[in-house]
């Protein structure tokens, strides 16, 4: 019986990469958007290296966060309209294990991404070089969280004509959490403080919210396809 | 207990039984808001400290714990209506709502007056402050995906989802004051411990507390009164309920 589940959810992976590498600027457009947001806050602040290296924390989270929710609407959309999603609800293989691996593409194409640019944000907003492990450490652990939490907010919004303003209020407050405890610890690594312990908060956040939010997408997922 | 629970999965009989009881509640709320209030606000001892701007504590913590309390509530209500499918319990997510959502308001914008002489500025984002904006955006959230769908049933299901992945946040409000070191103070009362009040100050807050809760339920009764009568106008009941008895014998 596992053995089934398994390959069925390898051919979910396998056709949800195949459909978004078909479409690349979906998963570069967020990131150009990420430069641009960044590049605006040097702008608008001023270039001064010391307040740079202050807001750096908040703002490349920031600008994650809403890069995060570009594609966030895409994410169901299409498998809503051509009715996709609704043979995914009867796949004998359980919704939220099915849920969690549109999640995980989600993640690859978008939370990895950004992960990998990271250290040349960093570099740009003249973060300390020593903060940068923590910076990478609280977006591997973070982004998946925005992927999760984001696809909550999708699922229920996917049968809206335009659910994109609903679904950045909806989602929005939900990541508030994530962020603070997230440039709380990259913040403690910029003054040398210790941050195992935030990490370790910001660790078991995004292990509860992995665990729980599949059945969540899932129970919304059954609502919206109706 | 399910089969004393079960007649009120209907709509006339909720309705029937709120109506029997929404007197009470409301005469019960008036008495002891204003026992409370008036006790709290012009008999209570002034603070040593604080002198009489504590005084606000009667409307604050109250409101406080009730924005909380109604969250749950509607978290609860919520649970039900995508478990068991019941209707007058998504009705009552869209009648919870905004009455959780105005005592959050009442809350931030009592604490920020009491902010600006204590602490010297109207808003800090310290933990428990920030926690508490979150609620006031679950609430719009969740009344934003209420009204959102055009099939009122979808609209309901997906705002009780919404409203039982929120409830993460309740947690993080209570223990915030204690797990982050904050500006904003730890309770006052709490079940176990002796409260850290004077018993003179402490019992107007327990009876306005009780006033607000009763408060609350009145204007949540009030409210899904309301709701059921809307989303159940197109049946007999609702007709023979809302047309005067008078008007028909003539």
């Amino acid at each position: 019986m596992t053995r089934g589940y398994r390959s069925q959810l390898a051919a979910l992976l396998k056709r949800d990469l195949k459909v978004a590498l078909r479409r690349r600027s979906d998963v570069i457009n967020p990131l150009l958007f990420l430069f641009m947001v960044i590049s605006l806050f040097p702008v608008a602040i001023g270039p001064g290296p010391d307040i740079l290296a202050r807001i750096a924390p908040g703002v490349i989270w920031v600008a994650a966060l809403l890069a995060s929710l570009l594609g966030l609407e895409r994410l169901f959309r299409d498998d809503y309209q051509d009715g996709t999603l609704e043979q995914l609800v009867l796949l004998p293989c359980p919704l939220p294990l099915a849920v969690l691996a549109k999640i995980l593409v989600h993640w690859l194409l978008t939370g990895l991404p950004l992960v990998v640019i990271a250290p040349l944000l960093a570099l740009l907003l003249n973060l300390p070089l020593s903060a940068l492990p923590v910076l990478l450490i609280t977006l591997l652990l973070g982004t998946p969280v925005l992927s999760a939490v984001g696809a909550v907010g999708a699922a229920l919004t996917v049968s809206l004509q335009r659910g994109g303003a609903v679904l950045s209020l909806l989602v929005l407050p939900l990541f508030i959490p994530l962020l603070i405890f997230a440039t709380a610890a990259v913040e403690s690594a910029v003054f040398g403080a210790p941050v195992l312990g935030q990490l370790l908060l910001l660790a078991s956040f995004s292990i509860l919210t992995l665990t729980l939010t599949p059945f969540a997408v899932a129970a919304a997922v059954k609502v919206s396809v109706n | 207990m399910w089969r004393w629970l079960h007649p009120y999965a209907k709509g006339e009989a909720t309705y029937q039984l709120l109506g029997r009881w929404l007197p009470w509640v409301t005469a019960l709320a008036l008495l002891s808001l204003t026992v409370g209030l008036v006790w709290g606000l012009a008999f209570a001892p002034a603070d040593y400290q604080q002198g009489d701007s504590y005084r606000i504590i009667y409307i604050h913590v109250p409101a406080a714990i009730l924005s909380m309390g109604a969250y749950a509530g509607m978290a609860i209500m919520a649970f039900i209506a995508l478990v068991w499918q019941i209707r007058t319990a998504e009705w009552s997510i869209a009648a919870i709502a905004p009455v959780g959502a105005v005592l959050t308001f009442i809350a931030l914008f009592t604490g920020a007056a009491w902010g600006k002489p204590m602490w010297g500025t109207w808003w800090v984002w310290d933990a428990r402050l920030t926690s508490e904006l979150i609620l006031l955006f679950l609430y719009a959230g969740v009344m934003a995906l209420y009204y959102a769908f055009e099939d009122a049933r979808t609209g309901a299901k997906a705002a009780g989802i919404l409203a039982l992945v929120g409830v993460i946040n309740l947690p993080i409000i209570h223990f915030s004051v204690e797990w982050w070191n904050t500006l904003h103070q730890g309770a006052t009362i709490t079940k176990f411990a002796k409260p850290s009040m004077a018993t003179e100050m402490l019992w107007p807050l327990l009876i306005s507390l009780v006033g607000f809760a009763l408060m609350t339920a009145a204007f949540v009764m009030l409210r899904l009164r309301h709701g059921i009568l809307r989303h159940e106008l197109h049946r007999p009941w609702v007709r023979d309920e809302l047309l005067d008895p008078q008007q028909e014998q003539s």
